[in-house]
């Protein structure tokens, strides 16, 4: 664990139940500058919700979430506005703004909630395209893009907020498998140049390249956590090994991912 | 040939009459809208108990025969608080806010049928919910509504007749006028048929056009 | 301070047979504005170009134009022909010319969105075509054009009002002439919009009732 580096996001003893079903049952874990966490899980054990509560789109029961050191306050709707923009989400079945073609996508919350100017925002939308590869497509609308150009329209929209971590939500589950590779490709240039990052994803490849650790979410609690090497090779409980090895086999490696 | 020769000195009197109609159709649309995308807005977003208000508005509204809500408002209500109108204003208000109700339900369906996942993305960017209903939901729930609130046109025209149970100087009310000092009630009700299905084929050419000009992929039917 | 005799002895009076003339109307208007409705629907999908054409003619005109209007051709036009109508007939005539006509858009609708196979593969079996409609399109139709149909109702129970236009005097005439002649508009037109409430609101739950009961599995999926 690279403990000389900058601590950004804390996550601390978090609960969360609907109805009677509690979905979270205390979850704590931190995010240093830099680093790239995955979280992996069977189905429907509350990985989106995990997401969501952290950038208070949930609102969780219990715990709390620490952005550099500061305490978000969930009661104060501006500050969780503030705080939202310094955290970016990618979601699984993208949410582009359907009124509005790519560039407009990326550029309407500088506009609306940062107040830039068109022009700046403009420029800067574009720089942001152009880091996903979608400059020529930057005037076509969501409906006129491939689910992988969409998924990288969305990751252009929350980078352009210059977030200090972005979370990924299955970022590429909802992909016809062959554009999958240009989606990871992009993530994997992000947490090359030093995003932080938080990704839940079941593309194994990627997580035993990228990861830094690997946190394993089981009934509500975290059960293993780790470097991949660690939760590959030597894990602690036979559950994380199982878990482990149905995903490999069912998502495979994806090759070309190599260990940085 | 003398059915021909009223018609057509009747004429000039009866076309009178679309500027009274289209007025009073196109204030109470406008008025409608206007009123019906907040209560849309609040019927979908808004704290429980403003919803229940908010249904029992549209329920009242829907439920009510034109006939009576303008009895009631004009000769009633609008007397007992005060409120000196002419029966155009009267026929404006009330048709406004009947169809403000209708509007208000297509408004909702539109917004419901864009599901959270935008709203979301919304909020995940840093926008307060006022501005995301504003950016995000508004803009496109406005164009899917397009086609369901085109019918609110041809139905308001036709229903903007029944105002001249209060004396406004509609074409129908026109037309009864010319047709009871004449005796020669069949062609002029004739003549004010043939002048509502024109406004209403034309009317409904425009909002055709319109709904071509804001057509944007995506949006198809 | 509330006129209680004026609401018991009056009012009420007044307005109980006004109520029992809109039941009549509308009990009259309803079945019969159905049929007719399905039978324009009919001829305007499977009838010849004239069939058609007329039936197209039909929809438009009663759709297109006010039913007050269509109310003052039959009541006041129709004596110039020398056809004299009761206000009462001339009204159940208007009722229905107008809501067949909507009746019959919302089943010519839902006729177009029965499969055309369904056809060929009754007659493949060896029915008529006129059999294949009635026994196969027919009933499916009929089950989808239900929600529109019901709105429909909904709307003729309030355009009944419209009767006393041509001097029917029904719920609405009833009140009014009550109101003018004690000047209590408010009072009146609440109790009254209470009736049509309570009758509106009562047809439209037994309506919603009739509809789950003629669902059959798979008949959302309409296209
Ligand atoms: N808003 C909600 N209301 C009620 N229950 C919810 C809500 N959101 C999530 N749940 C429930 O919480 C549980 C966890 O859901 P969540 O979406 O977080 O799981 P997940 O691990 O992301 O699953 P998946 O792999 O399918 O995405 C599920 O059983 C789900 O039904
Ligand atoms: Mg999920």
């Amino acid at each position: 664990m690279p403990k000389n580096k900058e601590l950004i996001l804390q996550v601390k003893d978090i609960h969360k139940s609907f109805g009677d079903k509690e979905v979270l049952k205390g979850i704590s874990f931190e995010v240093h500058k830099g680093e790239t966490k995955v979280i992996i899980g069977p189905s429907g054990m509350g990985k989106s919700t995990l997401l969501r509560c952290i950038n208070q789109l949930t609102i969780p029961d219990k715990g709390t979430i620490w952005l550099r050191g500061q305490e978000v306050n969930h009661h104060n709707a501006r500050q969780i506005n503030q705080f939202r923009q310094k955290i970016g989400m990618v979601f699984q079945d993208f949410n582009l703004f359907d009124h509005l073609n790519a560039v407009s996508n990326v550029e309407i919350a500088l506009i609306k909630v940062k107040g830039m100017k068109k022009q700046e925002a403009r420029d800067k939308a574009m720089s942001e395209l152009q880091k996903v590869g979608l400059v020529k497509q930057a005037f076509l609308y969501p409906a006129e893009l491939s689910g992988g150009q969409k998924q990288r329209v969305s990751i252009a929209r929350a980078l352009a907020m210059d977030p200090e971590v972005m979370l990924f939500d299955e970022p590429t589950s909802a992909l016809d498998p062959e554009l999958i590779g240009e989606v990871l490709g992009v993530m994997q240039k992000l947490a090359q140049e030093g995003m932080t990052m938080v990704v839940v994803t079941h593309e194994m490849g990627f997580a035993r390249s990228v990861a830094d650790e690997i946190i394993f979410l089981e009934r509500g609690r975290i059960l293993e956590s780790g470097p991949p090497e660690k939760l590959f090779y030597q894990p602690e409980y036979e559950r994380t090994r199982k878990f482990l090895f149905k995903l490999t086999e069912l998502y495979g490696d994806i090759k070309g991912y190599h260990k940085r | 040939m003398e059915n021909l020769m009223v018609v057509y000195e009747a004429l000039p009197f009866l076309l009178q009459g679309i500027i009274t109609t289209l007025g009073l159709v196109l204030s109470a649309l406008f008025l409608g809208f206007i009123i019906g995308v907040p209560l849309a807005i609040g019927q979908v977003f808004a704290s429980s108990w403003i919803k229940k208000i908010i249904a029992i508005y549209v329920w009242f509204f829907r439920g009510l025969p034109i006939l009576v809500l303008l009895f009631l408002f004009y000769y009633g209500l609008f007397t007992m608080i005060g409120l000196n109108l002419t029966a155009f204003m009267a026929a404006v208000l009330v048709l406004g806010l009947r169809s403000s109700a209708y509007q208000s339900q297509i408004f909702r369906g539109s917004i419901q049928s864009l599901g959270k996942g935008q709203l979301m993305a919304a909020y995940s960017l840093g926008m307060s919910k006022g501005k995301a209903i504003w950016n995000i939901i508004l803009p496109q729930a406005l164009r899917i509504s397009i086609p369901g609130w085109s019918n609110e046109y041809p139905a308001m025209l036709t229903e903007s007749a029944i105002t001249y149970a209060i004396g406004v100087m509609e074409i129908l009310t026109r037309g009864n006028f010319i047709a009871s000092r004449t005796y020669l009630p069949m062609p002029i009700y004739l003549t004010c048929a043939i002048i509502f299905l024109l406004l209403s084929y034309s009317g409904m050419k425009l909002l055709h056009l319109l709904e071509e000009k804001v057509r944007m992929p995506g949006f198809e039917k | 301070m509330i006129n209680w005799q004026f609401f018991l002895e009056i009012l009420f009076p007044a307005l109980q047979e006004g109520f029992l003339m809109t039941i009549k109307l509308v009990c009259w208007s309803i079945p019969i504005g159905l049929v007719v409705g399905i039978v324009i629907a009919v001829g305007r999908v499977y009838g010849n170009i004239i069939v058609s054409f007329f039936c197209k003619a039909y929809i438009v005109f009663f759709r297109g134009t006010p039913l007050l209007i269509q109310l003052f051709i039959l009541y006041y036009g129709l004596p110039s022909l020398g056809i004299y109508l009761s206000p009462f007939v001339a009204s159940v005539i208007g009722f229905i010319l107008c809501s067949s006509a909507y009746h019959a858009e919302y089943i010519r609708g839902a006729i177009q969105s029965v499969k055309s196979g369904q056809i060929l593969a009754a007659q493949a079996l060896g029915m008529s075509k006129i059999s294949a409609v009635l026994n196969i399109v027919l009933p499916q139709a009929l089950r989808r054009a239900i929600p529109g149909c019901s709105n429909e109702i909904i709307y003729l129970i309030k355009y009944s009002s419209l009767a006393f236009m041509v001097t029917c005097i029904e719920l609405t005439g009833a009140g009014k002439i009550v109101a003018s002649r004690y000047f209590a508009y408010t009072e009146v037109f609440l109790v009254i919009g209470v009736i049509y409430l309570a009758l509106v609101s009562l047809v439209s739950k037994l309506l919603n009732i009739l509809e789950d009961r003629l669902a059959f599995p798979g008949w959302e999926n309409k296209k």
